[in-house]
């Protein structure tokens, strides 16, 4: 009787620590740091699952119905998950899909899924928004795929939500909000503290882009975080991220490494 | 980029407050009733704590900075620490966060409706009413080291819309209300002229007439194959107008919901009708109605006038690339009305409350902070980085501040046009100018008005049918989304009653299990005690 109440307030304390834990756990493990699901990689659609290519095709606000394989979670808050996917043809951008916590935990890097929702638009990032999901047999991690020579190119957004990676990028000046230079800036205008999202630039052949590091992603405490907080102007490095958009490209960014 | 803000908060929000009204808030632990000082104690050090809200604009973070460092100047004693924030739902939701942990800011900008969930919690929030008569430390009070408002010199209809129920729970800080920012340049190349006082009539009919493809589907007005003519940003404050101006019910002063109506009904049939023809839309299913306005992709953009900047051809703020900015003259208006005559708006813009804590010296030095962000030159400061209006007429009838809008257009900057315009569309509208019933629960009020315009928007774009039954869904959706049925009518502060069934099972279940290992514990020990003794 005693060890059973021991056991369970100790239970009941240990679970409230976890849960308040939480947010600052998720971020860790992101970033490609989820234990990956068992491989067994199959891309067989089932009845009635659309191909990227139709998928790609869909109008917005279009039911869409795919299946496809968790990448990475950006976020879980009240029943709701925002997640990374892909499979062997493209990737799908999941936003805000119904999913209970103890869901959520399934969804380990790699776990294929099949997800029903509406395809959506916001600000040219194609999504799935309003989706359910069920999990099903399936493994499957993508390898990043090369951009560096797409960046600036019609054909990039092809690639829009892929894990992706950039080489030999140079780091470039953002303007702080002083007009001074600066490597980095805490979102995009600067006008955010630590712990908010990174913005940077990167320059390949005279043309420009930002990438950031969102902070739901990947958090303060994560290594990409700390690492883009230490560039600097002129750095040469090479990128790993998820292809996000808006507006034009922006990738997620994951892992930032000095240029080989 | 800043799309995170656009759904989490809300319904997360709603949950807590539904917890906080279970059980977090029966009986629990204040700092006391605050009593003022005698006097402010200057070799007292005390910290403390200001979350601020600012529009992602580093000039605004800046204002707050030098306030802090204005303020420790006159009062070396203390030390402002800030922490900033870009949305009003995070800081609320941090603060209910924190209430139960007692680690409560010290100065918070807030909404009245923030603060009525706040005040679940026993002397959470500071009644100011004695604190603004004091005289010493009040307002104008004689020991002040600065040069604050009178009473009197808070624009009144500001003011009380502090006031929940008999007490002022905070002061204004700065207002703003909705205007409508429209693309004169293709609205009057349509064959449009734009009236002084916009009307829901005039906006659908050149909304819809801006729908118009030609074969290539391209749009006429724009040649472009995007155009989303009318993008509402707020959809709770568009919901919220509608009814104000139709004299149709909302809530009342007691909590009661009024809002599940045929005139909600009414509109959520017009809003289905335009929204099926991709003529309006909104920020959540869109994204910014001023990246759509300056990329030439919208013809009647509805944001606060505190998002002026962001407006226009030449706005200092975008948040699109530049290649994409069209060039247009953009005028500013009132919001849609259904009666012109009668012009009504809301009144927006952010407060300032002060939490209470053990310590009355830190409530004392938290409340001479939030009055010093009245004086002039905070008050002038942070109104000129957006279309924001002082609170004060000491500040508002400034010079300094009537030099500011007599410089209107001459620069792309501090005195860019639209941002002034939509300042001084404010203040020839302040008396039309209303706010909603505050109480416990009417957050979650203004969310379920938002989420009904999404929802059938939404709908209606994937072929769904919104009629009656959709909407009767839908009303009781809200009501068990936003646990509208939960919410104490009548007494915004006073005792909550008597805890709830589960609430009660639950404290009773964890006594019973202390009271039992305590008692194991005492067993135990008796035990080896009577061993000792035996041996």
């Amino acid at each position: 009787m005693k060890k059973l109440l021991v056991l369970v307030l100790t239970l009941a304390l240990v679970m409230s620590l976890a849960a308040c834990g939480k947010k600052d756990e998720d971020k860790k493990d992101n970033c490609n740091e989820t234990t990956p699901a068992v491989e067994k990689t199959d891309f067989t659609k089932s009845e009635g699952v659309m191909t990227y290519a139709q998928y790609d095709a869909a109008n917005v606000d279009e039911p869409v119905t795919v299946e496809t394989f968790v990448q990475d979670k950006q976020s879980w808050w009240d029943n709701k998950a925002t997640i990374y996917t892909q499979d062997n043809e493209g990737a799908y951008f999941i936003y805000e899909m119904q999913c209970s916590e103890e869901d959520y935990a399934k969804l380990v890097k790699g776990q294929k899924i099949r997800v029903k929702g509406f395809k959506a638009d916001f600000q040219g990032e194609k999504e799935i928004a309003d989706a359910t999901f069920e999990i099903l047999d399936g493994n499957y991690i993508a390898p990043a795929t090369d951009v560096t020579s797409l960046l600036g190119t019609d054909e990039l957004v092809k690639y829009q939500n892929r894990y992706a990676e950039f080489k030999g990028m140079t780091i470039a000046a953002s303007k702080d909000a002083d007009g001074n230079d600066a490597a980095f800036l805490y979102k995009w205008n600067g006008s955010g503290q630590d712990g908010d999202d990174l913005y940077f630039n990167v320059e390949l052949n005279g043309n420009v882009y930002t990438f950031t590091v969102e902070s739901y992603l990947c958090g303060k405490d994560t290594d990409v975080y700390k690492a883009v907080k230490e560039l600097k102007v002129g750095d040469k490095v090479d990128l790993t991220g998820y292809l996000y958009w808006y507006d034009t490209v922006n990738p997620h960014i994951i892992s930032v490494t000095a240029a080989k | 980029m800043l799309r995170k803000i656009r759904n989490m908060e809300k319904i997360y929000l709603a949950l807590i407050v539904f917890c906080m009204l279970l059980t977090g808030c029966h009986g629990s632990k204040g700092s006391g009733t605050f009593e003022i000082p005698q006097d402010f104690d200057q070799n007292e050090k005390i910290e403390i704590t200001f979350w601020a809200k600012n529009d992602t604009n580093v000039t605004q973070s800046r204002i707050y900075e030098k306030a802090a460092a204005d303020f420790n100047k006159l009062y070396p004693n203390v030390k402002v620490n800030i922490r900033l924030y870009t949305d009003y739902g995070k800081i609320y939701n941090d603060v209910i966060t924190n209430i139960s942990t007692n680690t409560t800011p010290n100065v918070c900008i807030t909404y009245p409706d923030h603060i009525a969930t706040y005040l679940t919690g026993k002397e959470t929030v500071v009644k100011l009413d004695e604190l603004m008569r004091d005289e010493k430390y009040g307002l104008k009070g004689s020991e002040l080291k600065f040069d604050g408002p009178a009473m009197d010199e808070i624009v009144p209809e500001f003011l009380n819309e502090c006031r929940i129920g008999d007490s002022f729970y905070a002061l204004p800080f700065m207002r703003s209300t909705e205007a409508c920012y429209i693309n004169k340049t293709y609205v009057e190349a349509m064959g449009y002229e734009i009236p002084d006082i916009l009307t829901w009539d005039y906006i659908w009919e050149v909304s819809e007439a801006a729908t118009k493809k030609d074969g290539d589907g391209n749009f006429l007005v724009n040649g472009q194959k995007t155009m989303i003519p009318f993008i509402y940003k707020s959809t709770d404050n568009m919901m919220i107008s509608m009814l104000k101006q139709k004299d149709a019910g909302y809530s009342d002063e007691n909590g009661n919901i009024l809002i599940f109506n045929d005139t909600t009904k009414e509109i959520l049939r017009t809003v289905a009708e335009h929204a099926a023809s991709y003529a309006f839309s909104t920020f959540k299913i869109s994204s910014y109605p001023g990246n759509f306005l300056n990329a030439g992709q919208c013809l009647f953009a509805i944001d606060s006038t505190a998002g002026a900047s962001w407006m226009g051809s030449h706005a200092p703020l975008s948040d699109i690339s530049e290649d994409k900015i069209v060039d247009f003259e953009t005028v500013v208006r009132p919001i849609p009305q259904f009666d012109p005559a009668h012009p009504m708006m809301i009144s927006q813009g952010p407060s300032v409350c002060i939490f209470n804590k053990q310590d009355p010296q830190v409530v004392l030095a938290s409340w001479l902070f939030a009055q010093f962000l009245l004086t002039n030159e905070t008050q002038i400061a942070y109104s000129q980085t957006e279309g924001y209006i002082p609170v004060t007429t000491k500040a508002g009838e400034s010079l300094e501040y009537r030099d500011y809008l007599a410089g209107c257009g001459s620069d792309n900057d501090l005195h860019y046009d639209v941002k002034i315009k939509a300042a001084e569309m404010l203040m020839a509208n302040k008396e039309n100018t209303f706010v909603t019933p505050v109480f416990n629960g009417s957050a979650s009020l203004r969310d379920a008005a938002g989420q009904m315009i999404e929802n059938t928007a939404k709908a209606v774009r994937r072929k769904q049918t919104a009629d009656d039954k959709f909407f009767d869904t839908m009303f009781d959706d809200m009501v068990s989304l936003y646990h509208l049925d939960q919410i104490n009518t009548g007494n915004v502060s006073g005792d909550l009653g008597p805890l709830p069934g589960p609430a009660v099972a639950l404290i009773a279940a964890l006594i019973a299990a202390w009271v039992v290992i305590i008692g194991i514990n005492l067993k135990d020990i008796i035990k080896k005690r009577k061993a000792e003794n035996n041996t």
